[in-house]
């Protein structure tokens, strides 16, 4: 937990489609990397080089200097045993923890549940984006789903706001609890608790606007702004806890080099501009990001793609990070690959445990369905 | 409600098979038997197409498919205003399926050509369809097939045609994914470049027979020297194909399944009703038309009713039909496709391949806020003609009604919508308990008009409205 008295917040950043490990953290004196990528190779003078065998691509200066001013942990190898290379299977294996079979709550909902477990705050996690993530959902828990803050409310344009306030507690007083059975009785108790919390949280959002200023100008990319959007709520202090968004665009399958460069790009900038807006904010002592994606790519490039693989990297990023470098790097040579894929050398679940347990002060174990070497990466209370 | 008759019914299969329609369409249509609506609705080919002369006056850029943005709302408009519903609901339907998005297709000429394939081919032959689908360039760019060659396969389109395409998850093997990779090299698409430099050039498939591997390969047991037609005439040999087809048409049309990941581990709610519809698919050699002719016209679809989350599309384009508005060209139809993006479905731009996750996965905070908001703002607003006619339906009677009465006739023809107790109690309370509203003076009228948006718009925002 936090040394401060504020409650530590986490942010994941997904980065849907499969990032390519290779090209994102280059291993520039490895042979086998020269060998397999004779097309989609990032030269070694290009590299931004980390350590003696270690470099990033060109397009994240502004994650190296964060690595360099030690905000910025490493975490290698991330994976689960027997790999899915289904994007959706694997996206849900990381949501769940549940590698066999298919689960429908994910570890944050789950989490936030420990903290808030009667749901009083509706703004405990915060999705930015369209849709729901199946990471955040558990029985119970609210979430508010906000792609446009300024716009999030109910009955906006009624005529006065005596008619609006009887509308809506008209409102809440339809959404009330029914027991629902069946197919559409589940469905009409969920739209129930999601009609309720949005009521509620949008009240609470609507605070979160007008107290914020901010001098750092995010890029007009969708990452940019949703961390805009981060960086607004987060700093106004509404108790929420998780906040989620993702990127997407890896599934680099062709004109990798272009597509793969540009979206390191963005990302490295939406990052680096939102921890410079927590500096600003003075907000940026309690809480810490993670990036992940759903598994790296094949060794071995496919003209001028990749096909999924298996072992990814993430990041964690933020003042309380000890930065550095955690697990190992797999194996590249042909014998030690999974299939042709990096083999993982750490299980992601250890991951999510180091973030519970040590930034969080929760038991990871039931929150992510056993128990992972964790590593370490975040400072602890 | 067991059985369904009149306008219940038929404003069901016209929300199912189409978009809705207004009350006086749904009073025409079930003077006539369910079965004959049915039928009709299954010859498109006997109604007009929609001509688009006027439209693309209005929007000249939509005409050579400018953007996507152009595409969304030429189909949007098509939707709304042709006379072809279940055409544009089946091309919908394989949207879902073969979800292809225009972030990574920039092209939108030729997402606009994959719409137009699935207009003209979604009631005709599956099997057909799928071969037109490998054919088709916006499908061979999304999934990299281009850059499936013979001395380096790209697994991207073969994975999917198996995954989500025909056969799902649990049938195949990461190998057959390989072999069929494989079968589909050469399978690639070229720019119809000439020398009129002005305009958009469409992209035609290119079958490169010197990039195609001619070598033996095994799928699902079988071995040759297959190409793509070869995988297609085996996927469609096999029982999982016709089962997977029609647990996405009863999730469609009938009532809401678990999403697609979990049918490798989860029956179908009903495996009789799937089972039928599978085995008519195999019958009729799957031609949609048969299969489509069953599942409407059965009992479990009749007693479907508000058993579907509406899609964020049924809500905008039916919340046009109800109001009347945008029943021709007009300006206003460039903001509408954003409307639906808001509710989370942008039209044209699925999130993956994998499509939308559909039923209660359309809710969340942020979508149930744009839902409600965006159908209360266009049922209070008393100048639609649309909600004029309503009111002219509930004070047609004599000048006077009570409000318990006001809320079902409300109830009644904004749907039917199908009002727990506990919801309608609500509304008449909020709409002033055991009063009556008359409207004997012009200036009554009004109010009462007002009262009545009021009302429509508080329905708008019920749990039971999300249903169709």
């Amino acid at each position: 937990m936090g040394t401060t008295d504020k409650d530590p917040v986490v942010v994941v950043v997904e980065l849907g489609g499969g990032n390519d490990y290779l090209n994102t953290v280059i291993p520039y004196t490895d042979p086998n990397y020269y060998d397999n990528r004779k097309a989609l190779r990032v030269e070694e003078d290009e590299v931004l080089k980390l350590d003696s065998e270690l470099g990033l691509n060109p397009n994240m200066g502004p994650m190296k200097d964060l690595y360099e001013a030690g905000d910025l942990a490493i975490i290698h190898g991330v994976g689960y045993e027997n790999a899915s290379r289904s994007h959706f299977r694997s996206m849900d294996i990381w949501h769940t923890c549940e590698p066999v079979s298919v689960a429908d709550d994910g570890w944050i909902g789950r989490a936030e549940r420990e903290i808030d477990p009667k749901g009083e705050n509706p703004v405990g996690i915060v999705s930015v984006g369209y849709g729901l993530p199946r990471a955040l959902v558990a029985d119970g828990v609210p979430v508010a789903s906000v792609s446009d803050l300024a716009s999030f409310g109910l009955y906006t344009h009624s005529q006065h706001q005596e008619q609006r306030d009887s509308t809506l507690d008209l409102f809440r007083e339809m959404y009330s609890p029914a027991i629902g059975s069946g197919p559409v009785g589940e469905v009409m108790s969920y739209l129930g608790q999601t009609g309720r919390d949005a009521l509620k949280s949008a009240d609470i959002l609507k605070e979160a606007i007008p107290q914020y200023k901010s001098s750092v100008e995010y890029g007009s990319d969708n990452l940019g702004q949703s961390l805009r959007t981060v960086a607004n709520i987060h700093s106004a202090d509404l108790g929420t806890r998780f906040f989620y968004t993702t990127h997407g665009g890896f599934d680099t399958h062709a004109s990798q080099m272009p597509m793969h460069s540009n979206l390191w790009t963005q990302v490295s900038r939406a990052v680096a501009d939102f921890w410079n807006d927590m500096e600003e904010q003075s907000a940026s002592d309690n809480i810490v990001m993670l990036l992940f994606s759903e598994f790296g790519r094949r060794v071995k490039e496919n003209g001028q793609g990749t096909d999924h693989g298996s072992g990814g990297v993430a990041f964690a990023v933020g003042p309380r990070v000890k930065g550095g470098m955690y697990s190992e790097y797999p194996e590249t040579r042909a014998e030690a690959l999974a299939d042709g894929d990096l083999a993982p050398t750490l299980d992601f679940r250890g991951v999510y445990a180091t973030l519970l347990e040590d930034w969080m002060g929760l038991d990871s174990g039931p929150l992510v369905n056993g128990r992972f070497e964790q590593p370490g990466f975040v400072t602890k209370g | 409600m067991a059985s369904r008759n009149g306008i219940d019914l038929m404003a069901h299969l016209m929300r199912r098979a189409g978009f809705g329609a207004s009350r006086s369409e749904l009073e025409q249509l079930s003077a006539t038997p369910h079965e004959t609506v049915v039928d009709q609705l299954l010859r498109p080919e006997e109604q007009p197409e929609l001509d688009k002369f006027e439209f693309y006056r209005y929007h000249p850029q939509a005409e050579s498919s400018w953007t996507y943005l152009h595409v969304q709302m030429d189909w949007l408009h098509t939707m709304r205003n042709g006379s072809r519903p279940l055409q544009e609901k089946m091309a919908l339907f394989w949207h879902h399926v073969f979800a292809t998005a225009a972030s990574k297709v920039g092209h939108s000429y030729v997402l606009a050509a994959q719409v137009r394939l699935f207009q003209r081919q979604g009631m005709g032959n599956y099997k057909d369809l799928l071969l037109e689908l490998a054919r088709d360039p916006a499908m061979i760019f999304w999934l990299d097939n281009q850059e499936n060659h013979k001395r380096a396969p790209n697994e991207n389109w073969g994975r999917e045609l198996l995954e989500l395409f025909s056969i799902g998850v649990g049938n195949y093997t990461e190998k057959d994914v390989f072999e069929v990779s494989r079968a589909f090299t050469g399978w690639s698409f070229r720019s119809n470049e000439s020398s009129w430099r002005w305009g958009q050039f469409g992209w035609s498939f290119d079958y490169r027979p010197e990039d195609h591997d001619i070598g033996e390969k095994t799928f699902l047991g079988h071995t040759g020297r297959f190409n793509g037609e070869d995988i297609i005439d085996i996927i469609v040999q096999q029982p999982a194909c016709a089962r997977f087809i029609a647990r996405h048409l009863y999730s469609f049309f009938v009532a809401d399944e678990p999403p697609v990941p979990r049918w490798s581990i989860e029956a179908p709610r009903d495996p009789e009703a799937v089972g039928m519809l599978a085995e008519k698919l195999i019958e009729a050699n799957y031609e949609m038309k048969p299969v489509l002719h069953a599942l409407f016209n059965s009992d479990f679809f009749k007693e479907a009713t508000f058993q579907k989350i509406k899609n964020p599309v049924e809500v905008v384009v039916g919340t046009l039909k109800l109001t009347g508005d945008l029943d021709g060209p007009d300006l206003g139809w460039k903001t509408i496709p954003l409307e639906c993006t808001y509710m989370g479905q942008d039209l044209l731009n699925p999130p993956s391949v994998e499509g939308w996750h559909t039923g209660r996965e359309w809710i969340n905070s942020g979508a149930l806020v744009r839902r409600v908001n965006f159908v209360a703002d266009y049922v209070r607003d008393t100048s639609h003609p649309g909600i004029q006619d309503i009111v002219r339906r509930i004070t047609s009677h004599g000048q006077a009604i009570t409000v318990e009465a006001l809320v079902d006739r409300c109830l009644d023809l904004m749907g039917p919508v199908e009002a727990s107790e506990e919801t309608r109690a609500s509304l008449i309370t909020k709409a002033g308990g055991d009063a009556e509203v008359s409207w004997e003076s012009d200036e009554q009228y009004i109010d009462v008009s007002r009262k009545i948006g009021e009302m429509l718009a508080l329905i708008a925002g019920t749990r039971e409205y999300q249903f169709a």
